[in-house]
This record gives structure tokens, sequence and C-alpha cells, in this order.
């Protein structure tokens, strides 16, 4: 039972609000190996996690999940994990204006370490399509160096660590097909209507 | 080694590590412990061999902070030849009030630094005796001790 003492303590226990904030100094320190900020975007929550070498994540949170992405990226990068705004500024800023449609190009630093071998080699060409264009499986697969390899460059895009900015929605079927998308087809549609001129994602 | 995301760490402990560090260094320099504890923390977080009790190992860092801000306090300010000072408890209002809100815990601060600390623990971080026991690193008996005789002496102040 508790006595009025420990009843004492309890309600007159010391309360902060907020508490500060850490990853400032935790950056500064050379201490923060991956933060994280989620974006509202037209597509709904991103979550986006950067290295100092760049960004290295992105997730659509309603398919993946925040906490099963961070999970990942502990085991697979650094426990050191905190949110921090700040680090993502620039990320934020460049799809920010990608949504908008005032950018067709993303400048910002990226980090491949996720990625390996052939389905590296696969997103790195995939990376050079240009706003508007699209490719094939069986291209991105010849450009990573094995052209009858289009079903693994197909898995390799599934397993697009950082979508939009590495953008797997431009790569197609040969047929003209769609193909299939990390973030589910419907988002697939929307990226390419928007890319290609069509009304703007912001709008229903 | 599988430890989860450092956020979840902070997301869990941080309020807690920073009210303990109120009650147990004043609200004036919590801020700084409360910094210096997670950055310690963080720093030695990939290395860590166990992650079974987080809590208990995050109170550790902030117990042993709380402890080296104590000493650096205790030795900075020493006035040239002069005594240094002796912490005074301020004696409770006359009048049979009671102590005020912020007096109950300004007096656990004068209480001996285990008292102190195993109270701060298991009523502001609402830890269990084995918590206690795992941050102070005595026995249970010995944290059960230590709040037993806490509240003991709270109690005389409080009644009066």
């Amino acid at each position: 039972m508790m006595t009025e003492i420990e009843h004492e303590l309890r309600r007159r226990a010391p309360r902060t609000d907020p508490v500060p904030d850490l990853s400032q100094a935790a950056a500064a320190a050379g201490l923060l190996d991956v933060a994280f900020a989620t974006l509202d975007s037209p597509l709904g929550t991103l979550l986006l996690a950067t290295t100092p070498r760049g960004l290295v994540r992105l997730a659509y949170v309603d398919h993946e999940g925040a906490d099963s992405v961070l999970e990942q990226l502990a085991t697979k990068v650094s426990p050191r994990i905190l949110a921090a705004r700040h680090e993502l500024d620039e990320p934020r800023r460049e799809l920010d204006q990608y949504f908008a449609g005032a950018r067709r190009r993303f400048e910002l630093p990226l980090d491949w370490r996720l990625t390996h071998g052939f389905t590296r080699r696969v997103l790195q060409a995939t990376a050079n399509v240009p706003y508007g264009a699209t490719s094939t499986y069986k291209q991105v697969a010849a450009q990573a160096g094995s052209p009858l390899a289009f079903r693994a460059a197909g898995n390799a895009l599934g397993s697009n660590p950082i979508p939009i900015v590495v953008p797997c929605h431009r790569i197609l079927h040969s047929g003209g097909g769609l193909g299939g998308y990390t973030g589910g087809l419907e988002r697939k549609r929307l990226l390419l209507a928007v890319e290609s001129g069509q009304p703007r994602l912001a709008d229903p | 080694m599988r430890l989860p995301p450092f956020q979840t760490l902070l997301d869990a402990h941080g309020r807690d590590v920073h009210r303990f560090l109120i009650a147990s260094v004043g609200a004036t320099d919590a801020d700084d412990c409360y910094q210096e504890t997670w950055l310690a923390a963080l720093r030695a977080y990939p290395r860590l061999h166990d992650a079974s009790n987080l809590k208990s190992w995050i109170f550790t860092v902030a117990h042993r902070k709380a402890i080296d801000h104590v000493r650096a306090r205790r030795r900075a300010p020493v006035a040239v030849g002069g005594e240094p000072p002796e912490p005074s408890p301020a004696p409770a209002a006359p009048g049979g009030a009671g102590l005020g809100d912020d007096d109950l815990w300004a007096r656990v601060r004068e209480l001996p630094p285990k008292q102190r600390t195993a109270v701060a623990l298991r009523y502001v971080a609402d830890a269990g005796y084995d918590e206690i026991s795992a941050v102070m690193g005595t026995s249970e008996d010995a944290a059960r001790r230590n709040v037993h005789e806490a509240l003991k002496r709270l109690r005389t102040e409080y009644r009066r």
C-alpha cells in the first residue's frame, strides 16, 4: 500500500516540458550516424533518413511502417539513430519542390550503402533516367551488365531503398505494362502522370 | 547484438531521465547533465553487449553524470583561504503547514546521496528495487533500505 509520503513524492515529483533537444549536439559531436524525419507529401507520409554521406533511405510510411524501417536501419547502418529534422532540410526542400512541379532533378547527395552488386548497378542506371522519360527492366538490366537479367532487375528495383529520388517509377515493362512499385501501383501511376505534364499531384 | 534505434530509448526514457536529474542536481544544472548523459550513452551504445535492460543502463549513466556533477560543483567554488561551505539544510517553515511543493523535493536533495538517488529512481522514474540496485550497484535489500530510511526521515519532517 502506498503511504501518504509516497503519494506526495509522486504527486510533487519534478516535471519537464519539453525535454532539451539532443540531436544538434549529437550531430556536432559526430555521434549521429542516422538522422530521420518525416515529410507530408501528396503521396502520403514519407520517412527520410540520412547519414553524413547523404540520403540513405526513403519509405512510404503506410507501406513499410516507420518502426520497422528504423529497426532495419539500426541493424544495417547503425543503431545511433535520432529524429533530427534539421539534418534533413535539404532532402525535404528538394522533395517539396519536386512535388510542387518546380524540380526535375534531385541534387542531394545519396548514400548507396544499403545496395550492393547488381542491385546497386541497376539502381544507379535508374538514377540516370531523366524526368518525364521512362526506361524498361530490360534496358536497366543491360546497363547493369546483364541484359538477360530483367527479372532480377525487377527485384532490384523492388528493393530500392530511396524511391522517388532514385526514380524506379520510371522503369516499365518492355511491352509498356506498368510493372510493379514499392509504394503500390497507384503511386507509380501518379508519379508518371505528374512527370508527363498531367495534373499536379496536389490536385485531387 | 541487435540494438533498437537509439531514438526508441530516448522516447521511452528521455522525460524521466530529465526529471531524475532535476531531482538529483536541481533544475538549473539538469539540462547540462541531461545532454552529457545522452551523449555519453550515444557514444557507448553500439558497443553495448546486453540490451535486456536499457532502462537500468541509461539511468546508470545519468546517475554517474549526476555524481560527477555534484563532485565538480563541490570542488569549484572554494573561497580563497576560507572553509568549504557546509551545506545547511533549510529548516522547514514553522507553523505545522508542512512542506510546500518544491520543498519536499528540495529536502530530498539534502538526503544522504544514496537515499536521494534511491528515492528519485523510485518516485520519479518509477523504478523497481531490482532496477534501483542495478543502477546503484547495490543489493536489492540495500536499495529497499535506502528508500525506507529516506521515507522515514521525510515523513518526520512532512508531519511537522
